[in-house]
């Protein structure tokens, strides 16, 4: 009830089972709890919450994990059209950590 | 990433100095405010060293870990986007209580209030600090342009001679530093392994406790309605800009009517007409964070246009029952098309404050919204501006 989830069926996240050498990683980095551990091996458990961040896949050794990461902040995507290129994110208001 | 080009300082000032801050160039900010650059301001925001640590690679600035009324003003000021891009502090390592080459390695970014936030819950513990020159930018951001990154680590390991300061191989990176950095590689390049914290530095102290294991819900980021916000006052300054400028257009345009223009038409309707249009900025600004799980739909852009409705509707009812806030009727159903466009574009651009937005959902949801929001912002204005002369 009144959970904040975002758009279902868009992100571009992949993972390659064969070759997951279930270390755990992804599901250690993962700020969404989209991966859980099943017989050692990655699982997707809850594809929807993923945000692209990329950093299961930037810390999966077997290169197993694959996503299109980029920020998902409306500004930085308009500013990719006017300044032509990937959007990029101009600013730091996410809640510093 | 490329490594940084900027001018290199030493890691450790000499003894007893304080760090200097960095002065090299920041990387400007897409959100309307100018980086400033005065060596003054940012001195000011060094932490304050209480003593310096020796080492095998040098001298070491202790830092305290209690926050001084400097710090807490300062973390205000970089909330309201005030100089937010200079909050630095100088990259290198620092010392928390008396730290041995057995202690721990923490890495934080040279933002202020993350490195504030790292040393407050750092308190009766001893410690390394090594700050990344992340350009003054928090963590998570700084991960996802990559200055939070692989390189940066490697890089800065050499600098303030790590390896002959610690005896051990281990970082304690935070958990948010993920999407920049990958742990493998550092520990190829360098031989350090990565650890990942919780996402939370309040979390930290917990995590060290139990021998670096982080649970599961301190793997979790949230997105609380204290987390939203703090965050409105950046994003109002972020606007103020656009805003004015609006808001100016709209007071003069309301002197638009039989006779082509008049000051007195400026001067009655132009008050109300800025009004109504901040009341819907606000919406989107305030309103939207604040009632973001409660605004129907997943997309932000129909949070935004939700939260308009509400506001013009609102509108509307005072109006019967005072009357004199629309002037007739094409103006109400001006304010209909313009109050939810503007709520929805603004509500829109609060995707990138969120926590869980995805690149390909925010395309995905702009790809409808745009142009829907256009449509409706172009005709509102049509109307108002038809209905000035009925």
């Amino acid at each position: 009830m009144f959970e904040l989830r975002y758009l279902p069926n868009v992100v571009t996240l992949k993972l390659d089972s064969d070759k997951c050498i279930g270390c755990g990683m992804c599901a250690e980095v993962c700020p969404h709890a989209v991966f859980t551990l099943e017989n050692k091996r990655a699982r997707i458990a809850d594809r929807d919450a993923c945000m692209e961040c990329g950093a299961c896949a930037k810390n999966c050794i077997a290169g197993a994990v694959s996503v299109k990461s980029g920020v998902g902040c409306a500004a930085a995507v308009i500013r990719g059209i006017v300044g032509g290129g990937e959007p990029t994110c101009g600013c730091s208001s996410t809640p510093a950590n | 990433m490329k490594q940084t080009t900027a001018k290199e300082s030493v890691g450790r000032p000499p003894e007893g100095q304080q760090p200097e801050p960095p002065l090299e160039d920041k990387p400007t900010c897409g959100c309307g405010q100018s980086p400033s650059k005065t060596k003054a301001a940012v001195h000011n925001d060094a932490p304050r060293i209480e003593g310096v640590i020796r080492t095998e690679a040098g001298t070491v600035p202790r830092v305290k870990t209690e926050l001084d009324l400097i710090d807490h003003l300062g973390a205000w000021r970089a909330r309201w986007g005030i100089r937010r891009m200079s909050y630095s502090v100088q990259p290198g390592l620092y010392a928390v209580g008396n730290p041995t080459p057995q202690s721990l390695v923490l890495v934080s970014a040279n933002y202020k209030l993350s490195f504030d936030r790292l040393r407050s819950n750092l308190s009766g513990r001893d410690a390394w600090i090594m700050a990344l020159d992340t350009k003054g930018i928090n963590v998570w951001c700084a991960a996802g342009k990559g200055t939070f990154g692989t390189d940066e680590i490697v890089h800065r390991l050499e600098t303030v001679g790590l390896k002959d300061t610690v005896s051990h191989r281990k970082l304690v990176l935070p958990q948010l530093a993920a999407p920049g950095v990958s742990a493998h590689e550092v520990k190829r390049r360098t031989g350090f392994s990565v650890v990942y914290g919780p996402v939370r530095a309040e979390d930290l102290p917990a995590f060290l406790d139990a021998g670096m294991r982080a649970t599961a819900e301190t793997r979790l980021i949230r997105f609380t309605l204290y987390d939203r916000l703090v965050l409105i006052p950046v994003e109002l300054t972020n606007w103020l800009l656009y805003v004015a400028i609006i808001a100016a257009a709209m007071f003069i345009l309301s002197g638009v009517g039989p006779g082509i223009f008049s000051f007195g038409r400026v001067v009655d309707a132009g008050p109300l007409t800025v009004s109504l249009f901040l009341g819907a900025f606000l919406t989107g600004t305030v309103a939207v964070p604040i009632l973001l799980p409660y605004l129907p739909g997943r997309s932000f852009s129909l949070k935004g246009a939700s939260a308009g409705l509400l506001f013009v509707s609102a509108m509307q009812l005072y109006a019967w029952q005072h009357g004199g806030l629309f002037d007739g009727r094409l103006s109400v159903a001006a304010w209909f098309l313009l109050a939810p466009a503007v709520a929805s574009f603004v509500g829109m651009n609060f995707t990138g404050s969120s926590t869980y937005t995805s690149l390909s959902g925010v395309l995905r949801e702009m790809r409808v919204a745009v142009p829907i929001q256009t449509v409706c912002a172009v005709l509102g204005l049509g109307l108002w501006l038809v209905g000035r002369f009925i």
